[in-house]
């Protein structure tokens, strides 16, 4: 097993990145996510990489766009105010079938917010991360190791399925210290190698590639739109992700992603101290979102309860996927305030299992 | 531990700088002693001693933030004379934030820290990622000496591997500490650990986990 460090989680994502063989860093500071570019600044270099800072967020998804069209694993990060500004590029990068990954480490919203931890990104990364009919890779991580696991994991796929990840973590992850291992990763598609869509240079041997998005033609942006589809579909059958504990006989399930889900792990296992029969689900993969093991989790229960750093948005996903066979509650806490494990069991106690 | 009365704690971030200053603050507390906190943290706004007001009102320790600490303002704002505390009768504490980054906060103080007897000590984890080798920690010190115009006067070991932490963290990072504290020239004061894990270990300095994560509420 390899060495154990104590990591901040945003420096983690960092090193994590350059260990799955992220060659370009573009990024524009912002808290809480900074040290991702700081970390980065100092070690790009050293690894013969690029770290550059941009002069915005737009400039920086901009280059991101340029050089993932070059078939090198490239990354951006910020946080939510940041992305929003992003979302332009994102879309570009969508349709134009270019994998990369891109960290949103959450912070309270609407507009400038504040600084504190918050999950209020969840519908913008599921269902509107830019314009037109596209999704992105999006995974949720719940501790620091998780966090740096999920790097290579989101390059990987990025590249396979040529679509953007998102690595959704919030304040609370980006700035905690946690113990953490980097095991030895096979990087698979660094580089252009493998990648013939690739605008690497033809060097007069080849035809040449084009990184487009604009079509001049409906029905071939329709047949592109419906081919980027049918692969979204093989990402949901084989890449879908949920952890469940405690769910066999559960009367009671929580549903939380995230730091919330640790938060929430912690008020199921005080309630099971209690003799109360309650479970816990965490969608690892918010898209494509886990509708089967949610129900599957679900079977025994005789409610739900949603948790999460928002005024409530996952908990609309989950009351889709259960398709109104259980009553499905709400606890949240917003603004940068962090729900406590108390405050979920209270509520918990308070459903009791009712149908 | 034997304290000047001025102590100013510096670090690598998560280094354990402020945990280590909330013991230090209630070991003097309980002394009897009066003991001032300064949480001169200007560089990150999550995590910090700031965070420990309720505990120490309880123990009679006084806390002074910067004046924006626990809000959504992340600037860097200092609104308090570190003077006139240290004119007052007691020992004072002062909680730096990570790296030479955080330590340029001390330059304004030097004139006050020249008029009082004052020790600079430097945490060291030997498990934190960019300092794991003794020529890191060595050139980190340097910088953060660097920064703040102040030599340091002596080396804590504060290695831990957070919630992981166990009997031979500590014992595995003796040989690092030896090596930092001989490398800067410096005494090793203390050798931070769990009461628990204190036995046979030299410049044992026992010390509670008062930074804790959110859902280790139920725990204990």
């Amino acid at each position: 097993m390899a060495e154990k460090s104590l990591m901040k989680g945003n420096e983690a994502l960092a090193e994590a990145a350059i260990r799955a063989g992220c060659k370009c860093f573009f990024g524009y500071p912002i808290t809480p996510q900074t040290e991702i570019s700081a970390y980065l600044s100092k070690r790009m270099p050293k690894v013969g990489g690029v770290f550059l800072q941009a002069e915005s967020e737009v400039a920086a998804i901009n280059m991101v766009y340029g050089c993932a069209g070059s078939g090198i694993r490239c990354m951006t990060s910020s946080s939510s105010p940041g992305i929003s500004l992003k979302t332009e590029g994102i879309s570009y990068i969508a349709g134009a079938d270019l994998p990369c990954v891109i960290i949103n480490v959450q912070r309270g919203g609407p507009g400038l917010g504040g600084i504190q931890p918050s999950q209020a990104d969840y519908w913008q990364v599921t269902h509107a991360l830019g314009h037109g009919d596209f999704h992105a890779l999006v995974f949720a991580p719940a501790s620091v190791q998780e966090m740096v696991d999920t790097v290579t994991k989101a390059f990987d796929l990025a590249d396979e399925y040529r679509m953007p990840a998102v690595i959704l973590a919030d304040g609370l992850l980006g700035q905690m210290m946690e113990p953490v291992a980097f095991e030895d990763v096979e990087i698979k598609m660094s580089d252009a190698s493998n990648k013939p869509w690739a605008a690497s240079g033809h060097g007069g041997k080849r035809k040449h590639t084009i990184i487009n998005s604009l079509y001049l033609k409906p029905d071939e942006l329709e047949n592109t739109v419906r081919e980027r589809f049918a692969r979204y579909e093989d990402v949901k059958a084989k890449h879908t992700e949920a952890v469940c504990d405690y769910c066999d006989d559960a009367e009671t399930v929580v549903i939380a992603y995230g730091s919330t889900a640790r938060l929430a792990k912690s008020a199921v296992e005080a309630a099971r101290k209690e003799g109360i029969k309650a479970g816990i689900v965490r969608p690892v993969t918010l898209w494509p979102f886990p509708v089967n093991e949610i129900n599957e989790a679900c079977k025994n229960a005789k409610n739900v309860l949603v948790v999460e750093m928002s005024m409530g948005q996952m908990v609309e996903d989950v009351k889709l996927a259960l398709n109104c066979s259980k009553p499905v509650e709400f606890y949240g806490r917003t603004g940068g305030i962090i729900p406590k494990p108390a405050e979920i069991l209270a509520k918990i106690k308070e459903m009791g299992g009712k149908n | 531990m034997e304290y000047s009365k001025v102590t100013i704690v510096t670090g690598h971030y998560g280094s354990g700088k402020t945990n280590i200053s909330v013991n230090m603050a209630l070991e003097l507390a309980k002394r009897g002693e009066k003991v001032t906190v300064v949480d001169l943290d200007i560089v990150n706004p999550y995590f910090r001693t700031a965070d420990f007001e309720e505990l120490f009102k309880s123990h009679d320790v006084t806390l002074t933030v910067p004046m924006y600490a626990n809000s959504n303002l992340d600037i860097p704002a200092l609104n308090f004379d570190i003077r006139s505390i240290a004119d007052k009768e007691g020992y004072i504490i002062i909680d730096v934030g990570g790296d030479d980054e955080g330590a340029k906060a001390l330059g304004r103080y030097l004139p006050v820290f020249k008029n009082h007897d004052t020790t600079m000590l430097y945490v060291i984890n030997c498990y934190r990622y960019l300092t794991k080798e003794p020529d890191e920690a060595l050139q980190l010190m340097k910088d953060i000496e660097f920064a703040s115009g102040l030599k340091c006067g002596g080396i804590i070991n504060n290695s831990n591997l957070g919630n992981e932490t166990d009997e031979d963290t500590m014992k595995n990072s003796l040989a690092y500490a030896k090596a930092v504290s001989e490398a800067a020239g410096l005494p090793l004061v203390a050798n931070c650990c769990k009461a628990e894990y204190c036995e046979g270990i030299e410049k044992a300095y026992p010390v509670e986990v008062y930074v804790k994560k959110l859902w280790e509420e139920f725990e204990n």
